[in-house]
């Protein structure tokens, strides 16, 4: 039984985590290439969300839907790197925080407007709807597994992008050298634009994956937004490697230490303080890692050298 | 780099908008009583709370260069501690204030001691991190209103009296501890100390080769910042009579970095400015349209954009164009 | 706390330091006296600054060890060292923009001057401060330009700043990162002439490309390429050395 549940949630633990790795990738990359910080990264993933949902509404066709708000999802991020954020790169970052932060507004409150403050759903394709078994007595919901799988497979495909790439190795050299990248008269406008559009559409893949098992409402990139956050800097900003690891970390010990933090501290506690403190410690779990990650490590795991 | 500016020679039209502003404080509960009294004084409340908070913010912010996106986790800390006590039945502010104060000095020396280790864009993710955790923390408390809050039973007592109780009372109240905070800050940026604290934004590398640690100048410094924040939200617990996490949300304390670049960072009394600014065009544009978001986030990226140095610089730079004629 | 023997001001014992596969400082010992001018020279990329930036402790190194008047530094942060009497300047200018040419000094000042966690007061009116910051822009000739923004200053003025910045600290040792570079020939000129009139109040290390000012100033010379201490000794015995001779300083005596 206990195990059973140490499974299951070891797994939802997997499939959070890679729905993190996915927003954070874009936007660690984001930042570690054009030292920008996107905090209208979030919204991009509820935008995918929505998209999904009003293509799938139109279609009938989850795959059809999918790829239709992938590409919207592209052409609304590149509207906004065209109109707002490439006047952006060279500021502060207080700056850049204030307007990015004027984007979510604008865009919680539009998606209000346009869809309704209710939380909408997008039903799982028939093929993948259902449980399977794992192993006799445990059941797990197919859907998962493919974010699970998706989300891995995103990650291999990101990696050798990155590194066997030219774009890639650009990337690279530019999320410790950006100066030394422009320097060589390589078009840093272009790259910026490729990289930021890749980010727009790795966080829009998260919101369509995730929207069959997820409610679709206004503000739903908020919280992720910030944990993804949490993620770039546990893994280090600009490291894809660091992003992968801190994601899966984050998902893991986020998901187990709300699903079994009651249950630890009745081993030293009575039920009753323990079903009070239990979720409270759970909630601050994840916040203490970083902060023990960053005491010791102040650059995150994987430091990019020379920032 | 281009926005804070130290302003350590004031032009004399400079001293006189601090003065100004009190004295429009001082007096704007006279003007209420002649008509939507409870209205205007519980807005201007609201526009002194908020003041304290951003006033701290400017403080860190405007002469640090440190970026906080989770000031409003010290605004909620003050606002609980006040809470939680009256839960039990203490209301007694010479207990209940010391405790606020005391409990977000804690908190801010603990985060700051992890995120002052890390520099600028790290710093802004950490401060915005820990704010949400303490978000969370506060929805979990489920004794307490969970995430719905809480009511405070009564308005904090002074060694018995409900000296609060009365709208006015409070008002002044709050406006003593806005100009006592405002005082506060300026004295400490023109001394010793916040000469080094300043010097640690313009140069860490050289302030630590002349032999400061620039480390704990800033702990210390980013303690003052969390109980003023502490401060700010007693104040508004005890102005709402309510408690609850959202006044820790992120977006509460994204709030207190858009008054802060209203008001034009780092000119204290700007802080408060921008706090009246952001609270009166809230209420304004809230009263066109239930969507003023779709108005208010635009304006945002315009004013970043087009209107370097907020509202204060705004007017200033217009001002020394008139006088130039 | 007695010692025998008296200590140099810095001994440095076999220091290295590598930038991944770079090696950048290659087993560098050596002494500066007490009142002795010590001279660094070498070509571009030699490691002239990343030497004084692990003396200074704003580099850390990979292994060897640091003594300043016979205590283990190696170990302590920058503002430890220049508590214990180690100043330094930058080769590229740094001082604080927004702060006038007094304040920075006067920073220095008060690093060394009781406590600096005094909420209340004018720092800026505090006349013993002032008043010794301005003892130590005179010496750099920098005292009509006392209220300027260092922002505003020229560049030469700048690098006078960042001397009377190390002079406000009454160091034991001083550590100049060509102090000279980009300044014209005239105020290079003024240049030694300050430094031969500080010249044995207390220890300096010099890097300088220019050698009229070494071999005026110096009283022993350390020639560094590649990391390496090629010869050291007394300027006349330097210049004579062959090695030196092919390895730098041929091009530049002829
Ligand atoms: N932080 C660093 N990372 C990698 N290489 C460095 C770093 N700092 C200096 N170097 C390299 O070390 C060598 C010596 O540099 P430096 O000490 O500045 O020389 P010098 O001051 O003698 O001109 C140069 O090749 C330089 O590129
Ligand atoms: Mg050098």
């Amino acid at each position: 039984m206990s195990l059973t549940l140490l499974i299951v949630q070891t797994l939802n633990g997997l499939q959070f985590g890679v729905l993190l790795f996915l927003i954070a990738a874009g936007l660690t990359l984001v930042f570690g290439v054009m030292d920008f910080i996107n905090l209208a990264h979030g919204v991009q993933y509820m935008l995918g969300a929505y998209l999904a949902v009003m293509f799938y509404a139109l279609t009938g066709n989850f795959l059809i839907a999918l790829v239709l708000a992938l590409a919207a999802a592209l052409l609304l991020g590149l509207l906004l790197e065209f109109t707002v954020f490439r006047h952006l790169y060279d500021r502060d970052h207080l700056e850049q925080v204030i307007a990015t932060f004027g984007i979510i507004l604008f865009l919680n409150q539009g998606v209000k407007v346009v869809w309704g403050a209710a939380p909408l759903s997008l039903p799982i394709p028939d093929m993948f709807a259902g449980t399977i078994v794992l192993s006799p007595g445990i059941l797990y919901p197919i859907w998962r597994l493919m974010i699970i799988g998706a989300g891995l497979a995103v990650a291999l495909i990101l990696y050798l992008l990155v590194s066997r790439t030219r774009v890639g190795m650009l990337v690279r050299a530019g999320a410790t050298h950006a100066r030394i990248v422009s320097a060589l008269g390589i078009d840093i406008r272009r790259l910026f634009m490729i990289v930021f559009g890749f980010g727009t559409m790795l966080a829009a893949f998260a919101g369509v994956m995730i929207a069959p098992i997820l409610s679709v409402e206004p503000g739903m990139g908020d919280s992720v937004l910030i944990l993804a956050f949490v993620v770039i800097v546990i893994g280090g900003i600009g490291s894809m490697r660091g992003a992968f690891i801190a994601a899966l970390l984050i998902g893991l010990v986020d998901t187990l230490g709300r699903s079994f933090s009651i249950d630890i501290l009745r081993l030293i506690m009575p039920p009753s303080p323990a079903r009070t403190v239990g979720p409270a410690i759970a909630s601050m779990l994840i916040y203490v890692l970083m902060a023990l990650v960053l005491y010791f490590r102040p650059a995150g795991l994987f430091p990019a050298k020379g920032r | 780099m281009s926005l804070a500016v130290t302003s350590t020679s004031r032009g004399r039209h400079y001293e006189a908008l601090p003065v100004a502003i009190f004295l429009v404080l001082a007096l704007a509960p006279l003007a209420a009583a002649f008509g939507a009294e409870t209205y205007l004084l519980g807005l201007f409340t609201r526009v002194m709370i908020y003041g304290i908070a951003a006033l701290a913010l400017d403080f860190i912010c405007g002469y640090g260069g440190l970026v906080s996106f989770g000031h409003a986790a010290f605004v909620g800390i003050g606002a609980y501690t006040a809470g939680i006590f009256s839960a039990h039945g203490i209301t007694d502010m010479a207990i209940t204030l010391p405790v606020a104060l005391l409990v977000s000095a804690l908190f801010a020396w603990l985060t700051g001691t992890v995120c002052l280790r890390t520099k600028s864009v790290y710093f802004i993710m950490i401060t915005l991190a820990f704010g949400q955790m303490i978000y969370f923390v506060a929805g979990s408390l489920s004794p307490y209103g969970g995430d719905d809050g809480m009511t405070l039973k009564l308005r904090s007592t002074l060694f018995g009296f409900p000296v609060l109780q009365n709208d006015r009372a409070l008002y002044y109240a709050v406006l003593v501890f806005l100009l006592a905070s405002y005082l506060l800050c300026r004295a400490i940026v023109a001394s010793r100390f916040g000469r080094v604290f300043r010097g640690a934004r313009d140069n860490p590398t050289r302030m630590a080769t002349i032999g400061y640690d620039v480390f704990r100048y800033q702990r210390v410094a980013y303690v003052i910042a969390g109980c003023l924040g502490g401060l700010s939200g007693f104040l508004l617990a005890n102005a709402t009579e309510f408690v609850s996490p959202s006044f820790m949300s992120w977006q509460r304390s994204g709030e207190l970095i858009i008054m802060v670049l209203f008001g034009g960072i780092g000119t204290l009394h700007g802080a408060i400015v921008g706090a009246a600014a952001f609270l009166l065009l809230e209420d304004m544009l809230g009263g066109i349209t239930e969507n003023w978001k779709l108005i208010f986030g635009p304006m945002l990226v315009l004013i970043v954009l087009f209107a370097r140095g907020g509202l204060l610089g705004l007017t200033q730079s217009l001002w020394e164009r008139l006088r130039r004629g | 706390m007695a010692e025998p023997v008296p200590n140099p001001v810095l001994r440095i014992e076999n220091l290295r330091k590598s930038f991944g596969g770079l090696v950048v400082t290659d087993g560098v010992s050596l002494d500066i006296n007490a009142g002795e001018l010590h001279a660094v020279i070498g070509p571009n990329g030699a490691g002239k600054t990343t030497l004084i930036n692990q003396i200074s402790g704003t580099l850390e190194p990979s292994s060897g060890a640091i003594y300043l008047n016979g205590d283990d530094i190696t170990a302590l942060p920058p503002n430890r060292r220049a508590e214990r009497g180690l100043a330094r300047s930058f080769q590229i200018t740094s001082v604080l923009p927004r702060f006038s040419a007094l304040e920075n000094v006067a920073l220095a000042v008060q690093a060394r001057s009781g406590s600096s966690y005094q909420f209340i007061g004018r720092a800026d009116r505090e006349s013993a401060l002032n008043d010794a910051a301005m003892q130590a822009l005179t010496e750099v000739s920098l005292d009509s330009r006392a209220d300027i923004l260092a922002a505003h200053l020229s560049h030469g003025e700048k690098r006078a700043l960042e001397l009377a910045i190390a002079l406000a600290m009454q160091p034991k040792l001083l550590l100049l990162d060509e102090p000279m570079a980009g300044t014209g020939p005239k105020e290079s000129e003024r240049l030694i002439v300050v430094l031969q009139r500080l010249k044995g109040r207390f220890a300096m290390m010099l890097v300088e490309h220019d050698m009229n000012a070494v071999f005026a100033l110096a009283d022993r010379i350390s020639v560094l390429t590649y990391g390496r201490i090629l010869a050291s000794g007394a300027p006349a015995a330097v210049r004579a050395d062959p090695a030196v001779m092919t390895a730098y300083l041929g091009e530049e005596l002829e």
